[in-house]
This record gives structure tokens, sequence and C-alpha cells, in this order.
């Protein structure tokens, strides 16, 4: 029951970002390009990588394009649903906004999640795929159905890893008022997302992987698409990452809203 | 000329006051930085031949982006382009028609000084990162590089402006310039020598790039540093570079004269 009128609420939602996205129609399109513009720079950044060699660690230049279609993918899944509605948060904090989300009755960190849907995200997420499914037709992958329901089970996994640190450091807006750079932050940890783990060592290989398991999120789906997963030590541990930073979140956004103490007078 | 001292004075008192903001933005920087030497390490370490075919030794090329970090920090454009766009779309600029303040000249102040504020708060976590890959650092390769270094890094850093300003006066006709912003950025990008050496590209690319300013917003002062644009090349560059930054400062004056005929002070 409680879960219909969530979703009541959720198509209720869609309904309006479908209507404000369609009324800036030129603005729509543009900003696909603008994203599609950045996926073509890290295809050509792979593409002048394998000019001077023929391998990262084990990743060839193929397998490489996967992985980057795959952090394609699952960044635009994550960006369509949850990205504007985070970097949205300091603004609600700081114009005192967050009073009318707080008396709603829903869940306030629903409602503050998925306000709004950044529909052009879809579409770039499909160009992330028709990318990974060329780069499998190039390596000659042909997995099976297990393997594409982890792959799948793992971007979920993956997107809520995203969303979990995103949403961390928007509700740092809670703390301090002007907090310009999250987005910035969020585009400079996760830009290592793409790039194949073998690549890193020591220290930061192991920050990134057990702390914040930026190098996990994409890297173990597409091992499991292309046949390179040497053991499931890597999903086990994404799963339980993802639980992990999923329950440090919430603590965290509980913390935070203790502390909202509204904008106005 | 005291005003726009006194301009910069302002801007930099107002910067300072997100220097808390400038500096994680400094230590966020280093984590794709790093991510970029450890994955070139990688390459390197792998032994096929990847200098021969690059022209650049391991050190080479982990010097070359620490240098496009340093002249990032020295010369890029931060807000600037968002900050004007926001005065045109406000009517804030209103007051610029009346006051004998010439509005790029101010703007260009305002960047100046945003630019001291961000190289203070991140000349140390910078020079300590620099310093953690001390032995890949180099001299300038000669002395006519180290002479023709700064000269070409104030160009950048000019063209850099006058780009972005140009850019921004789009805000007379649209009410949305973001978009245009990032798909320019995302060019300048690529083609600046960001993500790459430009000479790793395939000739034809290369070609391509040479008739457009791109290389000149960032690639050519690091290569005149590393030595891989001297002699005559050298001096060709830089009068090359010199059209361009002349060719923008039109580009930036054209663009606020179009705009002003179209301004209508919304709100004022």
């Amino acid at each position: 029951m409680n879960l219909r009128r969530y979703g009541i609420i959720y198509s209720a939602l869609w309904k309006t970002s479908v209507a404000r996205e369609m009324s800036f129609k030129g603005n729509f399109l543009l900003w696909i390009v603008v994203e599609l513009l950045w996926f073509g720079l890290q295809l050509s950044f792979v593409g002048v990588i394998f000019r001077e060699t023929t391998t990262v660690g084990t990743w060839t230049q193929w397998e490489m394009v996967l992985l980057v279609g795959a952090s394609n993918f699952i960044q635009q899944v994550f960006q369509a649903f949850f990205l504007v509605n985070c970097t949205n948060l300091s603004e609600l904090v700081r114009t005192g906004k967050m009073d009318f989300l707080l008396l709603l009755p829903v869940n306030t960190r629903f409602i503050v999640s998925l306000r709004q849907v950044d529909l052009g995200a879809f579409v770039n997420a499909i160009f992330g795929l028709c990318v990974m499914l060329y780069a499998a037709s190039r390596l000659h992958l042909h997995p099976g159905t297990l393997q594409i329901l982890g792959f799948a089970g793992l971007c979920v996994v993956g997107i809520l890893i995203h969303y979990s640190l995103m949403f961390m450091l928007a509700a740092v807006g809670f703390w301090t008022v002007r907090a310009q750079g999250i987005v910035y932050g969020y585009y400079n940890l996760f830009n290592i997302a793409r790039l194949p783990d073998e690549a890193f060592h020591g220290a930061f290989k192991a920050m990134f992987t057990f702390a914040l398991p930026v190098l996990l999120v994409s890297n173990v789906p597409a091992r499991v698409l292309a046949d390179k997963l040497v053991s499931p030590a890597a999903w086990i541990a994404l799963l339980a990452l993802g639980v992990l930073w999923a329950a440090i979140s919430e603590w965290f956004w509980r913390l935070s809203v203790s502390r909202y103490t509204s904008a106005s007078s | 000329m005291r005003k726009y001292l006194h301009v910069i004075n302002i801007g930099l008192q107002g910067n300072l006051a997100y220097r808390f903001n400038y500096l994680t933005r400094t230590l966020f920087s280093f984590i794709p930085l790093f991510a970029m030497l450890s994955l070139w390490r990688t390459v390197y370490a792998a032994g096929g031949g990847a200098q021969e075919r690059s022209g650049y030794t391991q050190t080479q090329i982990i010097f070359y982006y620490l240098m496009v970090a340093v002249v990032d920090v020295l010369t890029a454009v931060n807000e600037d382009d968002w900050q004007i766009a926001a005065d045109i779309r406000e009517g804030n600029i209103s007051q610029f028609l009346l006051k004998p303040v010439d509005y790029l000249t101010y703007r260009l102040c305002l960047f100046v000084s945003g630019r001291l504020a961000y190289v203070a708060m991140a000349a140390i976590p910078l020079a300590l990162f620099i310093f953690c890959f001390r032995s890949n650092v180099v001299a300038p390769a000669s002395l006519a590089a180290a002479l023709a270094f700064p000269v070409s890094l104030v160009m950048t850093a000019l063209l850099q402006f006058f780009i972005s300003y140009g850019m921004a006066m789009l805000a007379f006709w649209l009410l949305e310039i973001s978009t245009f912003i990032f798909i320019l950025f995302a060019f300048e990008y690529l083609a600046s020598g960001h993500m790459f050496p430009l000479d790793m590209l395939p000739p034809l690319a290369q070609h391509i790039l040479a008739f457009t300013p791109f290389p000149y917003q960032l690639y050519f002062p690091v290569s005149i540093y590393l030595g891989r644009s001297a002699g005559p090349e050298l001096w060709h560059g830089l009068w090359i570079q010199f059209a361009w930054v002349v060719a923008a400062y039109g580009f930036a004056r054209l663009m606020w004269h179009r705009g002003i005929k179209k301004y209508s002070a919304f709100g004022g």
C-alpha cells in the first residue's frame, strides 16, 4: 500500500519533469550534445593511449572501450535519476525551501533525491550501451544470461554507490552554506572510474578500492562482461561496499538534517 | 588607471573569501591528475616501445602533465564566464553603461585578481604534489625557452579570458548559455592538450588543430618550456599566438558592441 502511494507520487514527479524538459527543447537537445562530446573525448583518449601501447595491465583496447562505455552508462543512469537533485540540495538549504519538503507527508530523502528526472541522460545512457555492444562484438564476446544479469545487478550497485557518495557530498551543504565545489568534486572523483583498475598501485589503489570504491563501480561490471573476473572477491567487495556506503550516507543525512535551521527571517 | 587597481584590490578580497573552496578544488583536482600519471606509468612499464612511438620518455610525459597543471592554475578561466553572463542576465551591467569604467577592463582586472587568489591557495599543495614527483622535473629547455615561456603564458591567459568573455556575451541573446560554454570547454579540453600532449595525435589531426586557437590556450607554452617548440618554430608560434590574442580581443569587443545594442536592461 505504502509502496503504491510512493509509486503514484513518483509518476507525478515524472510528469512534471517531462513537462519541464519539453518546455526548453533546444536546451534539452544541447545538453545531450554536451554529454556526448565528453563521452567522445574519453573514447578518443583511449584511442591515443593505444597508439602508444597494446595493453594497459591486461586490458586491451576494446576491453578498455567496453569499460569506458560501462562507466558512461552507469554515470548517465545515475545522472538521470539523482544528480540534479543532489546538486540542488545545497540550494534548498540556502534558500530555506527545505522547510516545505520537510513538511510533506512523505519520506524527505525520497522527495529530495527524486524530485527531478534528467531525461537527456537516458539518451546518453543508450549511447553508452551502444558503445559497449560494439566493443563486445569486436571482442567476440557472447555473454550468457547469468553474466548479463550479473552485469545489470552490479550496475545497480554502482549507481547506488554514485548516489550514496554524491548525496553525502551534497549534504555537506547543511554544514557550510556555500558548497559550490560539490559537482566539481564529484566529477573529479568519478573521473577515475573509467580507467582500468590495473593502472593503479599502492595506497592510491587501496584508497579508491576499499575506502571510496570508485575503482570498483565500473571495473567490476565490465570485467564480468569481458570474462576478466579473476575471483568472486571483486563483486562481493563491490556489493558489501555498496551496502556499507548506503548505510553511512543515510546516517550522515540524518545527522545533517538534524542540524537544519531554516533560512527565513 | 588607479580605479582599475582598486578593482583588482576588491576582487582579491572577494576571491579570498572563497579560499577554502579554492583549496578543496585544488586538492580534488589531484585525483584525476595522479590517476593520469599512474596510467601512463603503467603504459610505460609494459615496455611495448611506447617511448619510440610517442617521442616521450616516461619522465617527460609525467612532467608534461605536471606542467599542464601549473599552467592551468596560472591561466584558466574559473567562474568569470558564469559571472559575466549573470551580470548581463540580471541587468548589473547597466551601471557600467553610465560609469566611466570599461566593462572588459573591469572584468580583466577581476580575472587577474581571481587568478592571484587561486594561485595563493593552490601554490603550496601543488608544490607539494610536484615535490613528490621531483625526479621528473626538468629545467626549461634553453635560455630562449625560459624567456619565451612567461611571455607565452601571459598571452595564454589573455586568450583564455577574451574567448570566455566573448562567449559569455551570448547571454545578451540567450537565456541559458551553459551548454555553449560546456561545448567549447569540451573542445578546449581535448584540443588544448589537457588530456594528452598534442604531438601524440595523428599528423592529420595535428595539422587541423594548428589552424585553431586551442593549442595556444595551454599546449603551446608547455611545449616551449619542454623545448618541443624551439628555434624558428618558437618565434613563429609566438607570433601566431599573438595574432590569436588580438583576434580574440576583437571578437570580445565585437560581441559586446553587438550585444549592447540588443540590451534592454531587465530589472535594472
